[in-house]
C-alpha cells in the first residue's frame, strides 16, 4: 500500500505544481541588469528558433516545425504600439537558421539552405520561390539543424552537427569504444564555408572551413575582428565510464566552449573535451583518456569556458549604440538550458553576456537576462515554460530573445531609469 | 537478494512452438510474481533506472522534449512486453512517437543481465503513472534468445 499512498502523493505533488506554473505564467518577468526593461513582443509563434530583423524592425522568425505549413514568419507592427500585430508565413520547411544580409533574407532547412530576394523596405519579393544555394547536407536525427551566419565578403557558414555523442563505435551504448579516425568528420562535425550568391552547391563546392565541432547551434560573424565565432554544444554522458566519471563530475563536465575560429582550425571533437576547472584540453575516456591525460596541442582552446551542458543556442555580438559603453562589441549567448545533469537540477535558460575589447574578452561573463524558465528551479526540461533559443539586434539597438517553446519573442531595451 | 519465487506461466503452445522451431516468436503471458520478488525487483529497477535511464529519460521520466521520449503514461511501456524488452535490447532511434519525433538515440541496453533489464522495465512499468504486470528475467531470456 505503500506504492499506492506515493503515487498519491505524486499526483497532489503534481496538480500543486501545475497550480504554481499557471501562476507564475501570469507573474513572470524577467529579471535584467538596472536601466533595462523587457518586454514580450510576440507570443505563441510556434517552436521559434532563430530570428532576424529589418532596419525597419520587422521581423523573421524560424521555426523548427512549419505551423499552418509555414516555416518561416513575417512580423509587422502596423499601429506602431511596440508590439508585432500582423503575421504572415513562407517556406514549408522546418528548419533553425535564419540570417539577414544586404539584400538577402537566407533560411535553413535540416538539409538546405536558401535565399530570399528582398525589397527596399527588406520584405521578401517572391517568397514561393526561393534560390537554393546549399543542398544534400548531412541530417541524421542527432544534432541534425544547421545553422549560418554570413561575413562581408559573400561567404556563408552553415554548421553541420556530428550524428554522434562522442564518435563511439554504438552510439551512447555503455563501454562501446571510440571511432579510430572518426568519420563522421568528413561529413559533419564542423562548420563548412559556401558562396552566398552560388547556386546548388554542397560538399563538392564547399570547404570545410572547421572541424572537431560537436554540434554547434550559435554562431556569429565578428566584424571588429574579422572571424568567425562558435558555441559549441560539448559531449555528455561522461559518467558512461564509472570508473572515471561520478554522476557530479559528469553533470559538471565538460565545458561548454565559444571558439574563435581561424580557417582549418580543429576544435579536437570527438577526440577531447575542454575541462573548464582544470582549464586543459583532457583526452576524452572513449580515445583512452581518464579525466586527466592531455589531448594533442594541435587542438584549439575555447575563448570562454562556459559549466557544461548549458546548451547555446544563439550567440550575437552587439554593435548598437543603445546599451551602456560596456556591452558594445561584447557577445550575448542564449542558453536553451541543460537536460543532461540529471539527477541534478538543470541549468542555463538564460542569456549571457561576456565583455570584449580588441577581439578578446575583457572579464568574466555574467548572466545578463534570466527567469524565462517561470520556475525557480528546472529539474527536468519540460518543466521550463520558454526557452531562450536566438538572438537579434534591432534598429534601434534592442536585443530581441527568441523562445522555441511556445513561440514568445522578447524585446530588451537599455532606458538608464 | 535471497531466494526470488518467480513463477512464469508460459502457455504451453509458445513453449511447444520454441522446441520445435526457432521462428515463431514467443508470446510471453501472464506471470505470477509474488509479491516480495516484485517489490525486491522494484529496488533493484530503480537502482538500475538511476545509473543508465535518467540522463535520458529523467527523473520523473517526463525525457527530454523533442530529444528523449517521455515514460510516463507510454503504451508502449505498458503494451507488448515483447516489443518493449527488444527496445531495450536492440535500442531505438528515429521513430515518431504520438507523432512527436525525437532527435537523439536510445541506445542498446544489451549488455545489461536479463535479470536487470526485468528489473528496469518492471521499474518503468509501475512508475511515471505506468500500472502493468511485471517483466521477469525468463522472459528477456527468451526474447534475447529469439532474434
Ligand atoms: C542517450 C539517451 C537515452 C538513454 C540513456 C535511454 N534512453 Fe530510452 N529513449 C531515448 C530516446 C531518444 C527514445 C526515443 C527513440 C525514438 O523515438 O526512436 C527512447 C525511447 C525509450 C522507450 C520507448 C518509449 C515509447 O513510448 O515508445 C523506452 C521504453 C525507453 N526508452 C526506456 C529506456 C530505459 C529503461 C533506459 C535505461 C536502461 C533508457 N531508455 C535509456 C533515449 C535514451
Amino acid at each position: 500500500m505503500k506504492s499506492v499512498a506515493y503515487s498519491t502523493l505524486k499526483i497532489a505533488l503534481g496538480a500543486l505544481m501545475i497550480v504554481c506554473a499557471s501562476l507564475a505564467a501570469e507573474a513572470q518577468t524577467l529579471k535584467v541588469p538596472a536601466g533595462f526593461k523587457t518586454s514580450i513582443v510576440a507570443d505563441n509563434l510556434g517552436k521559434a528558433r532563430h530570428i532576424a530583423l529589418t532596419k525597419k524592425g520587422d521581423l523573421y522568425v524560424k521555426l523548427a516545425r512549419p505551423v499552418n505549413g509555414k516555416g518561416i514568419l513575417f512580423l509587422k507592427d502596423k499601429d506602431g504600439d511596440g508590439k508585432y500585430d500582423e503575421t504572415s508565413g513562407f517556406g514549408s520547411y522546418g528548419g533553425t537558421g535564419i540570417y539577414l544580409k544586404d539584400n538577402y533574407l537566407y533560411a535553413s532547412s535540416d538539409e538546405e539552405v536558401f535565399r530570399y530576394e528582398l525589397d527596399e523596405n527588406q520584405a521578401v519579393v517572391k517568397p514561393e520561390s526561393p534560390e537554393k544555394i546549399v543542398k544534400g547536407l548531412i541530417a541524421r536525427n542527432q544534432h541534425e539543424t544547421k545553422s549560418i551566419v554570413l561575413d562581408n565578403s559573400a561567404n556563408i557558414y552553415v554548421t553541420i552537427g556530428a550524428y554522434s555523442n562522442s564518435c563511439q563505435v554504438q552510439d551512447r551504448r555503455q563501454g562501446s569504444p571510440g571511432r579510430p579516425g572518426c568519420p563522421i568528420l568528413d561529413s559533419a562535425g564542423g562548420v563548412w564555408q559556401f558562396k552566398s550568391d552560388r547556386l546548388n552547391q554542397s560538399y563538392g563546392e564547399g570547404i570545410r572551413y572547421a572541424t572537431g565541432l560537436r554540434n554547434v547551434v550559435g554562431l556569429d560573424w565578428n566584424s571588429q575582428d574579422k572571424s568567425l565565432y562558435v558555441m559549441q554544444h560539448g559531449r555528455d554522458q561522461l559518467s558512461m565510464f564509472p570508473d572515471l566519471f561520478s554522476s557530479e563530475q559528469s553533470a559538471e563536465l565538460p565545458s561548454e566552449c565559444m571558439f574563435k575560429i581561424i580557417k582549418n582550425d580543429d576544435a579536437g571533437w570527438p577526440y577531447i573535451y575542454y575541462d573548464h576547472i582544470q582549464k586543459k584540453n583532457i583526452l576524452a575516456p572513449e580515445y583512452g583518456g581518464d579525466g586527466k591525460k592531455e589531448g594533442d596541442t594541435k587542438y584549439i582552446k575555447p575563448v570562454v569556458g562556459f559549466p557544461a551542458h548549458l546548451a547555446p543556442n544563439g550567440l550575437l555580438f552587439y554593435t548598437g549604440e543603445q546599451f551602456p559603453a560596456k556591452y558594445k562589441n561584447g557577445a550575448f549567448i542564449a542558453f536553451h538550458g541543460s537536460w543532461n545533469r540529471s539527477p541534478q537540477a538543470q541549468e542555463g535558460y538564460y542569456v549571457a553576456f561576456v565583455p570584449f575589447k580588441n577581439g578578446a574578452p575583457s572579464g568574466d561573463w555574467e548572466i545578463f537576462a534570466e527567469g524565462f524558465a517561470g520556475v525557480e528551479v528546472v529539474n527536468s526540461p519540460r518543466q521550463a515554460q520558454h526557452r531562450p533559443c536566438g538572438l537579434a539586434q534591432g534598429p534601434d539597438g534592442s536585443l530581441f530573445v527568441s523562445d522555441d517553446v511556445k513561440g514568445t519573442i522578447y524585446k530588451i531595451s537599455y532606458t538608464k531609469n | 537478494m535471497n531466494k526470488l519465487k518467480i513463477v512464469v506461466l508460459l502457455t504451453a503452445t509458445s513453449v511447444g512452438a520454441m522446441a520445435q522451431t526457432k521462428k515463431p516468436a514467443p508470446k510471453l503471458k501472464a506471470n505470477t510474481v509474488s509479491a516480495s520478488a516484485l517489490r525486491s525487483s522494484l529496488e533493484r529497477g530503480k537502482e538500475m533506472y538511476a545509473t543508465y535511464c535518467v540522463t535520458c529519460h529523467q527523473t520523473d521520466g517526463g525525457g527530454v522534449p523533442n530529444l528523449n521520449a517521455p515514460l510516463i503514461k507510454s503504451s508502449n511501456v505498458v503494451g507488448d512486453k515483447k516489443k518493449l524488452i527488444n527496445i531495450l535490447l536492440k535500442g531505438m532511434q528515429g521513430i515518431d512517437i504520438d507523432g512527436e519525433s525525437y532527435s537523439n538515440v536510445m541506445p542498446s541496453a544489451s549488455y545489461l543481465t536479463d535479470q536487470q533489464i526485468a528489473d528496469v522495465l518492471t521499474y518503468i512499468r509501475n512508475n511515471f503513472e505506468n500500472k502493468a504486470s511485471a517483466v521477469t528475467a525468463a522472459e528477456v531470456n527468451l526474447i534475447r534468445k529469439s532474434k
